[in-house]
Formats: C-alpha cells, structure tokens, sequence
C-alpha cells in the first residue's frame, strides 16, 4: 500500500493556505504574522538595544536572539508546556541559524536585535511558520537583511513524497516505509539552505528530489511574505514632496 | 544598458531585485550582486543619478554627527553625564562640551545636570563603536524645563518638521505650544494643557498619515477644528531660534 491520496485532500506538492501579515504588535519595533493551514505564528521584533548580560556583547557585530514558545493551548487539546524546554531550545537556536546568514548586524556593535515567536496554534511546521513570520518581522523592524527567508517541511509519508507535512501525515503510522519530515529554510536570492533538518528514514534520491520540490514551495512563499510586507506600506508609495 | 525594475519611489522589499546591469550604482541599503542591485533593507526606492538608495520607512534611531536630539540623563559620571538618547546606544555628554564655566575639581555636577533631565544636544561625534559623544554648546541646546515628552517613530522627524520647518511651525502657532523635535524622534512640547494635548494629536495624526498626500491641509484642517483660526502669531526670539536649528536640520537630512 502506497500513500496516494493525502489525507487532506491536497495534492502531492500543494501547501496549505496561507495568511501573512506585517506591523500585527504595535509596541515593537517589528512584527509578523503567518498562518499556515492550521499553525499560526507571530513574531515580535525589539532592537537593536543595549544587550545585558554584559560578557555577551560582541564588539565586532550585534548579535540576534530568537526565542520560540509554543502557547499552553496551542497543541491538539493537552497542555503544553510554556518556556524553555530541550525542544524549545533547540529550534530556538536552529531559528536563529537560519535567519543569521540574511540579517546583516555589523552595523550594531554590542547590541542585541531580539526575536519573540509566539504560536497560539499549532498542527506542524510550526518552526517553519516561526520563521516566515520572524523573517518579516525583521524586515519590517528595518534590520539590514540581504533577503527574505522562507521555510517549508518537505518529506516522504509511506514513500511518497510531500511538501508541507500536516500533525496527521507526521503521525501516520499504516505505511511499511514510514514518514520522513524534513523542515527546510531556503534563501531565494543565493539558493542556500539555512536550515535543514530530518526526522525519520528517507532514501538518498528521494531526499534530493524532495529538497528540490521544497525550493518551489519556499519560492511561492517568499512572495505571500513580500506581499505582506508591501501591504502594509502600500500607500507610502507616494510622497508629499 | 541596465534598467530599472520597480517603479522609483516604490516600497521595495529585502532581496527584491532593483536593478539590472552594471550602470546603476548600489547606496544606502542597496547591494550588488552579480549583475543586479538588491534591496538591502525595507524602504522606498529612490535614484539620484546612477546612485540606486532606500529610504528606511522602519527602524530605530541610528546617532549620526551633527544631529540635534534629546537625551535623558541616566547617569552622572566623574566629568560628565551619560544620556539615553532613545536607541541601542547610550551618548557621553563631557564636561567640557557641556560649558564653558569653571567647575572646580570634585565639584557636584547634579547642579548642572540632574539625573532624569532632559537636554537638547548636538552629536559630535560617532566612532565604528557607536561611541556617542554630545555637546550642548551651540544655538537652541539647553536643559528643558517642565512641559511634556513624546516619543515619535524617527523616520518620521522630517516630516514633522516639514519643509523648513513649515509643519512644527504650524502646529506652534495654532496651540502656542514651544515645541523642539529632536531627530532621534523625541519631541519635548510644553505650554497649556489643553493645546499641549492638541500638539500631541496634531504630532500623532502626521506619524500616522505621513504618507498619504495632501498631509499639511488635513492638519491645518485639524488644528483648525481644534482650537479655531490660525493667527499668525507674533514669534519670540527663542522660536526663530529653534525654527532656523531645525531648517537646518530638514536640509540635512533631504
């Protein structure tokens, strides 16, 4: 038995909906919004500011730190767990990882641009999803940045490969090849991957092909982030000069 | 022959592709890569010449030589005092640059400067550390006194201001509110309540309408409905003072 028609109904290489949004936290200095089927999340951006604890300050560029937190209600119905835990960690720091080679902090010796994603809701992806919305929240806070980063899971469910994994595909369990999820952040402007990641079995040509189906998909997203970003200064276009 | 590929004063994006081929020239916040200009940060697109530039819709202050700002006193050193001046810095306002009369070594310097004063100061100097020195020697900087302080988005101080200061001279003269913008967007406004907490509406509504044209009639509009017809009032020496420090200010910055 093979994995032939997704569970949700979408095609092999479709993504879920998509919702972006730019400016959604007034009081910081950046903010980001993206909704990805049912995961949603936000991203807050403060600084550059003054960095404490003191011995972390780097005199030679500033640095970015990014928190990820999943919300108490935000999983399939059990508490989850608020703040820092082995898990939160992690994609915490693979968060930062992957935005650090776009944004371009030289320019802010000793300071500290700080990251806060929040995820009210989640149905997997949801580091990808904290990355969109980190990505246009940085813009939107007017750090330098080379590009946009998007991200996106791309995977095999039973031998069949996917793009943008849901919590049941990731879940599946009737297949005799398993599931592989791959979470990829993908940089359009050098084709790089800043982040690449796997959870599960997946066969060399079958990952290669994947990654590659996950570029298109980074593509798509990169100009629903673009868009978001635009709308909000939509009408700065003209000037009263 | 290279060419453009968005609109001039368009919003353009990070990593959105501005140009194409070797003629243009990438500026602030634009860089080259390969044969096209990208865009290096959030902003709106101008060309001057060859020269592809972004204006920063978005960001924190950044101290640059020779601005007039605000700054709050947050620490009182042995020959000098250490300022916020509302970004990822703090700012050295020496004892030196302060004035010019004689403090006696070991001398109390709260007299001078107390710690939560507000003070209108020069930038003197920036060094690749971001080490901020200030001055308050020079037209218009002095401690403030009473009145109210605002915090406005920077990028939009020139718009305040307006053109010459056409826009903060508005406002001035229909409340009768003293009103100093300092660039790293600190505004200190002081004279009756109630035409202080107008000025403050007239100050917010330009942060927010800053990019939808035909902004000077709506606030005259505005200030109009607020507190009736503008005369023109009769100006102090001190308000010409601050009027021309910040035309200058707005030459500037164009």
């Amino acid at each position: 038995m093979t994995y032939t028609k997704r569970l949700d109904g979408r095609k092999q290489k479709e993504i879920r909906p998509i919702v972006a949004k730019a400016g959604v936290i007034k009081n910081a200095d950046g903010s980001g919004y993206f909704k990805i089927g049912n995961t949603v999340a936000y991203a807050a951006v403060y600084g550059p500011r003054e960095l404490h604890p003191k011995f972390l300050q780097d005199p030679s560029t500033g640095i970015l730190r990014c928190n990820y937190n999943m919300m108490p209600f935000s999983g399939m119905g059990n508490r989850v767990k608020p703040g820092q835990n082995r898990r939160a960690k992690e994609i915490s720091l693979v968060t930062e990882k992957a935005l650090l080679p776009v944004v371009d902090l030289k320019e802010y010796p000793n300071a500290v641009v700080d990251v806060f994603i929040e995820l009210p809701q989640t149905d997997a992806g949801s580091r990808c999803a904290g990355i969109c919305a980190a990505s246009i929240a940085l813009a939107d806070a007017g750090i330098p940045m080379k590009d946009l980063v998007s991200a996106v899971s791309v995977g095999t469910v039973d031998g069949t490969i996917v793009v943008d994994l849901d919590y049941f595909e990731e879940a599946y369990e009737e297949g005799e090849e398993g599931v592989a999820d791959i979470p990829i952040a993908y940089i359009p402007s050098t084709q790089e991957l800043s982040l690449l990641q796997m959870d599960g079995v997946i066969t060399k040509d079958k990952l290669v092909e994947a990654l590659e189906i996950g570029k298109k998909a980074c593509e798509e997203i990169i100009e629903i982030q673009k868009n978001a970003l635009k709308e909000k200064y939509k009408i700065s276009g003209e000037d009263n000069e | 022959m290279g060419k453009l590929l968005v609109g001039e004063r368009s919003v353009v994006v990070p990593g959105e592709k501005i140009a194409e081929g070797l003629d243009y020239l990438p500026a602030h916040g634009a860089y080259r890569k390969d044969d096209h200009i990208l865009a290096g940060k959030l902003g709106l697109l101008t060309v001057d010449g060859r020269a592809v530039k972004i204006i920063p819709l978005s960001g924190r202050y950044m101290p640059k030589r020779n601005d007039v700002i605000i700054g709050k006193v947050i620490d009182v050193m042995i020959s000098g005092w250490r300022m916020d001046i509302n970004c990822a810095y703090s700012a050295m306002l020496s004892m030196k640059d302060a004035t010019s009369d004689f403090i006696a070594r070991g001398a109390d310097l709260t007299q001078f400067f107390n710690l939560e004063d507000y003070v209108v100061v020069k930038i003197v100097n920036v060094t690749s550390q971001k080490l901020v020195d200030l001055t308050t020697k020079g037209p218009g900087l002095r401690k403030l006194y009473g009145g109210r302080v605002i915090t406005v988005n920077c990028n939009k101080v020139p718009r305040i201001i307006g053109k010459q200061g056409s826009m903060v001279s508005l406002i001035k003269n229909a409340t009768g509110c003293k009103i100093i913008v300092g660039q790293n967007g600190i505004v200190w406004l002081q004279g009756e309540p109630m035409s202080e907490v107008i000025a403050i509406q007239a100050i917010k509504k330009i942060e927010e309408e800053s990019h939808i044209s035909g902004l000077t009639e709506r606030v005259t509009e505005f200030l109009e409905k607020s507190c009736g017809k503008i005369e023109p009032r009769e100006s102090s020496e001190e308000q010409n003072d601050e009027q021309s420090e910040e035309a200058q200010e707005e030459q500037q910055e164009q």
